[in-house]
């Protein structure tokens, strides 16, 4: 009898233990309260909570001061505008992007990381908001340690890009904006898959994602072959990226080429959109040795474009 | 007896939380330094509220962070992520590094994703390898680390001269010679005052005041210039770790 009453009290000595006990069990008390684990923290209590404002539509609301392109004039400008590719081919995985950022007309910088860095097997392109593409592929970054800490081996990219595609389809009509390629090599092989925030995943061989997209889709159409050497599929990738570049008012700057073989993603090199059209890409493997520009090839012809040495005399 | 029928026209309201507030920052990185300003002049449309609100604040000895847009969201945003170093002091000891400061500002901003703070950071100091650094924001959190950065109303007025200045854009280096790839503190610290003193010639929403900080990484060899540099003020907290100064300027109040 007594025993049933201390269990079910709640001010004897016991049941106050039993409250401390309980509280310092549950989470209000674990190390997150320090506040030390900056931003992700603690993945138990899984996906991060976002505030959201206190109206009837939060929705309206956030495209009223965001979405640029309905109102020009709106005031917090999300940055747009991009060329990006991937292609699969006998070699691997090329990635190719460009690296200009645009807030309206303005160029807000002409130096973006488009490629994300998932994991030395993995890599993921930003097209449309880049704060969506780098949060969120981050934050796959760490969800794709999580499963080869769980499983002892590394996840599938076409598991990876699914669990992208799932979580970006949870906010659905919110807002977001991303078109990703997720780019990796797995024991299937090189594996590309375009994922984008309003739910679509696809699996291909090729893809371009982007304002500048169909500018590359024609030089990347093509001269793509799947028996490609190295050197030939680096070099399809920039004078696709340059093609875009140069058409697209909207990207630009310079092209980031990344190389993904069964060892894991390469960084290639980064080249100047404005250098590869006067001189080329350099001393590099596959490089024309001259201007990607039609300058070069038009020299000569027409009596605008008088020989060098007609012009000089 | 007129008609008191009212005719009731549809209204449309709208929740609107959000002002700007006009003003410029600025931050360049050095080798091992890092300068951050500001100009303090605050104004909403034609009218300017205070000739002095700082939007440049030093958050630990290697750390100072720029807030320009909407001033209520920025002095907000400050004051959390201040909270957020404090209790990672309280945790570990220590002061944050740098980067993982980039990357708590990153998660800050885009935990408000759906209700956007409306300000552009720019952090700048001095990393763990001890060079100087700028780390830039867009409102929704997205970040990149540069050599220098303009942001707000005169953003693309500052910009490219610094583009020109810093990055030697557009310009070719005189045959057998090459630009260098850092500047010195005492150059850095006058095209500061140039970009700001010609931002207040061009642009209504700048002017006042200047506010400059630098931090210096430990050891620099730049702290000799600062000897010299008039009405200058150390607001280190530690010993024998990084530095951190004030410089404040007038700027035309027209």
């Amino acid at each position: 009898m007594n025993s049933f009453a201390e269990r079910f009290s709640t001010t004897t000595a016991a049941s106050q233990m039993r409250n401390a006990q309980k509280l310092a069990d549950e989470d209000e008390l674990d190390t997150a309260m320090w506040g030390s684990n900056a931003g992700f923290g603690s993945l138990a209590k899984g996906v991060p909570t976002f505030t959201v404002p206190a109206v009837a539509d939060p929705t309206a609301f956030l495209r009223l001061h965001t979405d640029d392109h309905a109102d020009p004039s709106c005031r917090i400008k999300i940055q747009h505008g991009t060329t990006t590719l991937a292609f699969r081919f006998q070699g691997g995985v090329i990635v190719a992007v460009d690296s200009r950022a645009t807030a309206g007309s303005y160029v807000a910088s002409g130096t973006v990381k488009k490629v994300i860095e998932i994991n030395p097997y993995l890599l993921g392109t930003m097209a449309g908001g880049a704060a969506d593409c780098q949060y969120w592929e981050t934050y796959l970054g760490m969800h794709c340690r999580l499963h080869e800490l769980r499983n002892r081996e590394r996840i599938s990219v076409s598991a990876a890009s699914k669990y992208l595609s799932n979580l970006v389809y949870s906010y659905k009509g919110m807002g977001l904006s991303m078109g990703t390629m997720i780019c990796g090599w797995d024991k299937t092989g090189p594996a590309v898959f375009y994922v984008d925030s309003d739910g679509t995943r696809l699996k291909g061989d090729l893809f371009s994602v982007g304002s500048g997209s169909t500018f590359a889709y024609g030089v990347l159409d093509q001269g793509y072959r799947w028996d490609l050497t190295d050197e030939e599929a680096q070099e399809l990738g920039r004078r696709s990226i340059y093609a875009a570049g140069h058409r697209d008012a909207f990207s630009g700057n310079s092209c980031n080429l990344y190389h993904v073989k069964e060892d894991g993603w390469r960084f290639i090199g980064n080249y100047d959109i404005a250098k590869m059209h006067y001189d080329g890409p350099g001393n590099v493997a596959g490089s024309p040795g001259q201007g990607y520009g039609y300058d070069v090839r038009v020299e000569g012809r027409t009596s605008t474009n008088a020989p060098a040495v007609a012009a000089a005399a | 007896m007129p008609a008191t029928i009212s005719i009731s026209q549809p209204q449309q309201r709208q929740f609107n939380p959000y002002s700007e507030n006009g003003g410029t920052i600025l931050a360049i990185a050095g080798a091992d330094f890092s300068v951050i300003a500001g100009d303090t002049r605050q104004s909403e449309g034609y009218s300017i509220q205070t000739r002095y609100a700082p939007k440049v604040f030093q958050l630990t000895d290697k750390a100072v962070l720029a807030v320009n847009g909407f001033a209520a969201d920025g002095n907000m945003f400050v004051k959390k992520v201040r909270q957020r170093l404090e209790w990672y002091r309280h945790a570990h000891a220590k002061d944050m590094p740098l980067r993982a400061i980039a990357r708590l500002i990153q998660t800050m901003l885009y935990a408000r994703r759906f209700f956007p703070f409306y300000v552009y950071n720019i952090l700048g100091g001095i990393e763990e390898d001890g060079t100087g650094a700028v780390y830039s924001f867009d409102p929704v959190g997205s970040y990149e680390r540069e050599a220098c950065r303009a942001a707000g109303a005169a953003q693309s007025l500052v910009q490219p001269f610094l583009d020109n200045q810093i990055y030697f854009k557009n310009q070719t280096a005189a045959p057998g010679t090459s630009h260098p790839v850092h500047l010195p503190l005492s150059t850095v610290l006058s095209l500061v005052i140039d970009s700001f003193t010609s931002a207040t010639e061009r642009h209504i929403e700048v002017g006042d005041g200047l506010e400059m900080y630098v931090v210096l990484a430990k050891g620099s060899t730049a702290f000799q210039t600062l000897g010299g540099v008039r009405g200058i003020q150390e607001l280190t907290a530690t010993e024998d770790g990084e530095k951190v100064f004030i410089i404040r300027r007038e700027l035309k109040k027209d």
